[in-house]
């Protein structure tokens, strides 16, 4: 017998958020908003290098400028942290639940401290 | 492209509220999801308040408490109660497990009941597996060997090779692990789910099979195995302490490997 006309069960609506699953998709995203900002960034700062360094510079260093170039210390951070637990997990190891469980709280606190210190080295160079 | 948000004719509406009628001070409130094929509604959400003075520890025991005292018409699979059999498993507060080894002390407050997720609901909380099974039939879950008569002889395996089974025999198909995986809820026609995959690896890692090979060319294919990204649902949910994502990750490895 076939189902195909009844009522699909709901998923993404009831099923509880863990640590696993938050951090995977949070690696996604991430990877996802990297991959766009930076080049971004990086084009950008070829475009205008010659003719409006202060302009780039002064948007960099408005409240606004800080606040997106500390946000994309944090997703670069975290999006390396967690591809090394993926890569970690490919060799076949820290697939235990605990293990792996521990292994998710480390790489979100290690990543804020991480932002932290690329911004500081960032602003300081 | 996944479809993240349920079709009209599975939006939940608000059920019926059934209130306590035995004056009991100890009382739960539970919601459980309920969709009948005799009536062309929606599903609902039903509301029972239940004497939890009167009920045994499990889950389970609420439901039939339900049942026998409440409204006779829930329905649910259940058989040995005793978490072998894995009819039980529905989604209880968010998890996907079996209802009969999961204590209701360990919930505070309301209690939620789902069937497992993004399934055809055939009635209430039972799900329509048939496409789990048919991916499971699809890698041939029986011992492969050219061997003859081995009707009347056993074929040896040392104790060494037989603890590679250890963790993964012990899989009694009861859904939980693939249907909490995102993954498989948007590819599950293709993705053959961790379920399905813990069970390919029993069978590449049974020393006594002599299609190891075959098996793992099988079961290497963009849809049917990658699409695991290691979220670790599974592994979180399996009821038996199970490790379904280690399993797709060796496989992964023996492939990267070989």
């Amino acid at each position: 017998m076939e189902y195909e006309k009844n009522p699909l069960t709901p998923h993404l609506q009831i099923y509880k958020w863990q640590i696993s699953s938050l951090l995977s998709i949070a690696h996604r995203i991430t990877g996802v908003i990297n991959a766009i900002a930076i080049s971004f960034i990086c084009i950008w700062f070829l475009l205008v290098i010659y003719k409006e360094q202060f302009l780039f510079e002064n948007i960099l260093n408005s409240f606004f400028g800080k606040f997106i170039s500390i946000s994309l210390c944090w997703t670069f951070s975290f999006h390396v942290l967690n591809e090394i637990r993926h890569l970690v997990w490919d060799a076949g190891y820290g697939f235990d639940q605990k293990i792996s469980k521990l292994t998710g709280y480390v790489t979100l606190v290690l990543s804020f401290f991480l932002a932290i210190i690329i911004y500081l080295i960032g602003v300081n160079l | 492209m996944a479809e993240f948000s349920l079709p009209d004719n599975s939006k939940i509406v608000k059920g019926k509220y059934y209130k306590d009628k035995t004056g009991s001070q100890n009382i739960k409130k539970v919601h459980v999801y309920r969709w009948n094929p005799d009536d062309e509604k929606n599903p609902r959400i039903d509301t029972f308040e239940v004497d939890m003075d009167n009920c045994g520890p499990k889950v389970l025991d609420i439901l039939f408490k339900i049942k026998n005292e409440i409204d006779s018409s829930l329905t649910f699979r259940r058989s040995c109660a005793h978490g072998v059999c894995g009819s039980c498993a529905m989604n209880v507060d968010g998890v996907n497990t079996l209802s009969c080894i999961k204590s209701h002390k360990d919930i505070k407050g309301e209690l939620n009941i789902y069937p497992l997720p993004h399934l055809k609901v055939i009635k209430d909380l039972i799900g329509d597996l048939s496409n789990l099974y048919r991916q499971y039939e699809s890698i041939q879950p029986w011992l492969k060997t050219s061997k003859t008569n081995t009707e009347q002889q056993e074929i040896i395996q040392s104790q060494k090779d037989r603890s590679k089974l250890d963790g993964y025999y012990e899989c009694i198909l009861c859904a939980c692990c693939s249907t909490s995986c995102p993954s498989y809820w948007w590819n599950g026609d293709k993705y053959l789910g961790p379920a399905v995959l813990l069970q390919a690896y029993r069978w590449i890692s049974d020393s006594r099979d002599e299609e190891k090979k075959e098996r793992l060319k099988k079961v290497a294919d963009e849809l049917k195995l990658y699409r695991c990204h290691t979220i670790m649902n599974c592994t979180n949910s399996c009821p038996k302490g199970l490790n379904p994502a280690k399993a797709i990750g060796s496989i992964k490895k023996m492939l990267a490997t070989s």
